[in-house]
């Protein structure tokens, strides 16, 4: 009997090929991954792109419906959860409500044998980490968001798993809580070294804890890459979407010249990058909203817009404009406008990216 | 909210005194019979007595009766639980092909009046020459009990996060161990409240008790009746001394039963404002 | 059990198709099922068998006759073929009138109060009387020397005792005292059920109380109202005992119970009785039927309770 646990490294686990049918819906479709050992890994997306499906399969949780799980080269997708030895933090913290703290964080130890004393001070020992030793005797539901979601940390890692899963763990936390959560994770990532893959819709968590990032649309992987290249090179224009890129122009494709491409815009003719080269004519221009700024005179790159919306954002102010041909134009600007106006914006040329209207 | 004040108030109020009022006087003429002499005609018995309590329990052999009807209860009880739950935990987890035929075949029992397939029932039995025992009356009482317990248990293990059971799997347990210390702990609440309006419903069943009970194996419900239709034989005052045994038992267990469960919360389960 | 750190069984990499497990366990299918056998095996031995039995038996008559003799039989005989009238005349007014009267009750006492708690206890202790208590009860409370009728004829209200007992209404009696309590409890469960503040929201957008019952409460009410009248309807369709102990068994409360248990256990005829059990079977499911597919026209979404 083969009972993998706790000592928990490894030097790389590959997804192969992974695939996920329910019926006819495929929601994941040929998953190529490899995670390194030590390594932070975030799966994003919107709801339903499949990265809570990626890791159920990983988990367990759910059969393979294709490929394999290799971890160092050992087959591991056909053992049942119990004997992956991972641990999992679930969105709603699925902590088991009729145990203590302490004993819901002692149940996987209990499970694998480990003596009392033993298990005691392990406990113990990552209560302190997660800062719940006052806690201890309390049941879940006496405890706040926060401290729940802290509980399910703790059980999670105090397996010292190869490798932790969490699925939206901040999810139902609100803002400030969200934060400290967020550094709380990165500082016991940073600490106990655990190999970790998180799954989130939240871009801005992704960046911020992640080493990897793996951005999945409709099951399929549409970017790996670090924070940097992804919020900087994202490689199409849903990837761009969802990393702020908030504005999405239409435009023609007049001149490509290795990475930059000129692309018109109505009359205006506007210069961009494109990192693939562009074979379609008709395009999209993508900006993100901070770095449009407003121009006191034509130019190159310069747009005219009319003012219809000002929300104040303390030190900056969020405005949408309509650009001639109807579509919207939203800008982050310190520049004070007021709706009505008639304003020319400039987009700066390296940071507008253009992509083919279906990359 | 106002309780009182509108017309419409009142008279709904003072229609449920009516029948209140009714009912409570219907009992009453019940226990003040059977502790009284002799009552005809009066508006109050010419004398008290407990003579017919102590009658009725040598001349009925209640003692034996009430062992029986315990024997009997407890029995459906345990095997309903046993044979009821797993399946009310397969038809809350899984979606099938033939779900609904299932789910189906779970209501009839319940839906149906025990008369209907009592008969069958009973000849079933006597065929197989179990009618007239205690067997049989607990297997006649277990055709209605199992699917109770099934349709109570669904909903209860549904509002289960099956989340739990996957992050015990992840903390390393077993399915023997997901079971006995995850997920047994969390349906002793929902197994005791089945049990008990089980207990309720088959102390109270008649019917298919009658259908199915001989001399030895009556239980309480039934000898009542067969005490009242005999009743030229005995005093009446035995037969209501019986009642009053039969209504004080299950008014006891009805207590019981409602500190367990909140008898507005059997369709719907939501959590009430604390009052 | 200890806990080396073992490698995970090695198997050979490669393209693995869905197995037939897989394809199954998509559709649902599980070890998890196999929850299911004791269940399905027991209903059917014990319920779905004896039925079909039953079935089988009533088309082969005691006395010859084709199979449909025994059928013949009970639609023939007015004495028999009446008992279902009879049976339908005492629970179709007992089921609408209990469930008529759990709606105002109920009505006023959703929301919490103070003694909420014992008010529901005392309106459910009906349950526990069972129809044996209650037929004594009726007896000796109703009947011409009760209480009742020397109240009434003390008041002067009545000069003779009226005949309550021993009649329709001695049985009708008895099914609301027993029915009653499980239709409220029925009723304010699924009353409690509804989200109050859709009251609220339509009380803001001007609906007086009378209106908000109508336009809101009501409708979202009506599809619970609907299993509530059958399942009170069962209970008053298979009256038996309180038939015999407060009714007329010969006569006006001559219902269908007592014919099937008459010709089954005291004439031994039990092809009949089955036979007349599922005429019995067949008009309960028609009634119930009926409403069910009454109730399918209605709205039977989420009614906002919280939990």
């Amino acid at each position: 009997m083969s009972v993998s646990t706790e000592g928990g490294a490894f030097a790389e686990l590959r997804l192969d090929r992974v695939r996920r049918a329910f019926g006819e819906h495929v929601a994941l479709r040929d998953l190529e991954l490899t995670i390194k050992g030590g390594e932070f890994v975030a799966l994003l997306g919107p709801s339903g792109c499949g990265k809570s499906t990626a890791l159920n399969c990983l988990a367990g949780l759910l059969p393979l419906s294709g490929g394999q799980i290799l971890m160092d080269g050992r087959r591991i997708d056909t053992l049942p959860p119990e004997k992956r030895g991972f641990g999992m933090v679930f969105q709603n913290y699925a902590l088991f409500p009729h145990m203590s703290v302490r004993r819901n964080v002692a149940f996987g130890l209990a499970m694998r044998g480990v003596a009392r004393a033993e298990r005691i001070r392990r406990v113990d020992e990552v209560l302190r980490l997660v800062q719940l030793t006052e806690h201890a005797d309390k049941f879940p539901a006496q405890l706040s968001g926060g401290q729940q979601q802290r509980v399910a940390i703790a059980r999670a890692i105090v397996l010292e798993p190869w490798l932790v899963l969490m699925d939206e763990p901040l999810s139902n936390l609100d803002a400030s809580l969200r934060l400290e959560m967020r550094n709380e994770i990165r500082r016991l990532h940073q600490s106990l070294g655990l190999t970790t893959v998180y799954v989130t819709h939240d871009q801005e968590e992704a960046l911020a804890l992640a080493d990897r990032l793996v951005v999945l649309r409709d099951g399929v992987v549409q970017q790996v890459g670090s924070p940097e290249q992804v919020y900087a090179h994202p490689a199409n224009r849903y990837v761009a979407g969802f990393m702020g890129y908030r504005n999405m122009i239409p435009a023609t494709v007049s001149e490509v010249d290795g990475d930059l491409v000129a692309v018109d815009v109505g009359e205006v003719t506007l210069r961009g990058i494109s990192r693939d080269r562009i074979t379609e004519n008709s395009a999209v221009a993508a900006i993100r909203p901070s770095d449009v700024s407003v121009a006191d005179r034509e130019g190159e790159n310069t747009l005219r817009g009319q003012v219809e919306i000002v929300e104040y954002h303390g030190r900056e102010q969020a405005v949408q404009a309509r650009l001639p041909g109807g579509v919207p134009l939203h800008v982050r600007t310190r520049s004070r406008l007021a709706p009505g106006d008639s304003v020319l914006f400039h987009l700066p040329p390296e940071r507008l990216l253009v992509f083919g209207e279906h990359s | 909210m106002r309780l009182v004040g509108s017309p419409g108030a009142w008279l709904v109020w003072g229609a449920v005194a009516f029948f209140l009022v009714n009912l409570f006087g219907l009992v009453l003429a019940v226990v003040v019979n059977s502790f009284s002499v002799q009552w005809f005609g009066t508006w109050w018995p010419n004398g008290l007595t407990t003579d017919y309590y102590a009658s009725a329990w040598q001349d009925l052999g209640l003692l034996d009766v009430l062992v029986v009807t315990g024997q009997v209860a407890l029995a459906v009880v345990a095997l309903s639980v046993l044979i009821g739950v797993p399946t009310a935990y397969a038809l809350a987890r899984r979606n099938f092909p033939g779900k609904r035929l299932v789910t189906v075949l779970f209501l009839l029992p319940i839906l149906l009046p025990p008369m209907t397939y009592g008969i069958p029932l009973a000849t079933v039995l006597y065929k197989f020459d179990l009618a007239g025992s205690v067997a049989g009356v607990i297997v006649a009482n277990l055709v209605p009990s199992v699917p109770f317990v099934v349709l109570t248990m669904t909903p209860f293990i549904e509002q289960i996060d099956p989340r739990i059971e996957a992050a015990a799997r992840m903390c390393g347990a077993r399915t023997l161990s997901v079971f006995t210390r995850v997920l047994a702990p969390l349906l002793v609440p929902g197994i005791l409240a089945a049990s008990i309006l089980v207990l309720v419903r088959t102390v109270g069943m008649f019917e298919l008790t009658f259908l199915t009970a001989g001399p030895g194996s009556q239980t309480l419900v039934v000898s009542l009746y067969e005490s009242m239709f005999s009743a030229g034989i005995r005093a009446q005052q035995a037969v209501d001394a019986v009642a009053v045994i039969y209504t004080g038992s299950m008014l006891v267990l009805l207590v019981i039963a409602l500190r367990f469960v909140n008898p507005t919360q059997l369709v719907t389960r939501l959590k009430e404002p604390a009052p | 059990m200890t806990a080396p750190t073992t490698a995970p069984p090695v198997s050979p990499p490669g393209e693995r198709p869905p197995g037939i497990a897989h394809r199954l366990a998509e559709r649902g299918i599980d070890r998890v099922l196999l929850l299911l056998v004791p269940g399905v095996v027991f209903v059917v031995v014990l319920f779905a068998y004896p039925v079909l039995y039953g079935l089988q038996l009533s088309f082969q008559p005691e006395e010859g006759g084709g199979p449909f003799a025994n059928y013949e039989r009970f639609f023939g005989d007015p004495y028999l073929r009446d008992t279902i009238w009879i049976t339908l005349r005492l629970a179709v007014p007992a089921a609408l009138f209990n469930v008529l009267a759990s709606i105002p009750i109920a009505y006023r006492m959703r929301g919490a109060f103070r003694g909420k708690r014992v008010l529901t206890t005392i309106l459910v202790v009906p349950i526990t009387l069972g129809t044996v208590l209650t037929a004594q009860g009726l007896i000796s409370y109703l009947g011409p020397a009760g209480w009742f009728n020397k109240i009434l004829i003390g008041i002067g209200l009545t000069d003779e005792p009226v005949r309550l007992v021993n009649n329709y209404w001695g049985v009708l009696f008895s099914l609301i005292i027993t029915g009653f309590p499980f239709a409220f409890l029925l009723t304010l469960s699924y009353l409690s059920g509804i989200d109050p503040t859709l009251e609220q929201a339509a009380a803001t957008l001007g609906a007086d109380r009378r209106r908000r019952f109508r336009h809101i409460t009501f409708p979202l009410l009506a599809p619970g109202l609907a299993i509530t009248f059958c399942l009170t309807f069962v209970l008053a369709f298979s009256v038996f005992p309180s038939a015999y102990l407060v009714g007329l068994p010969q006569g006006e409360t001559r219902v269908i119970s007592i014919v099937a248990y008459e010709s089954a256990f005291r004439d031994t005829d039990y092809p009949l009785g089955s036979a007349i059990a599922m005429v019995m079977a067949l008009v309960m499911l028609v009634v119930v039927g009926l409403v069910l597919v009454w109730r399918s026209t209605m709205y039977r979404g989420a009614t906002g309770g919280k939990g």
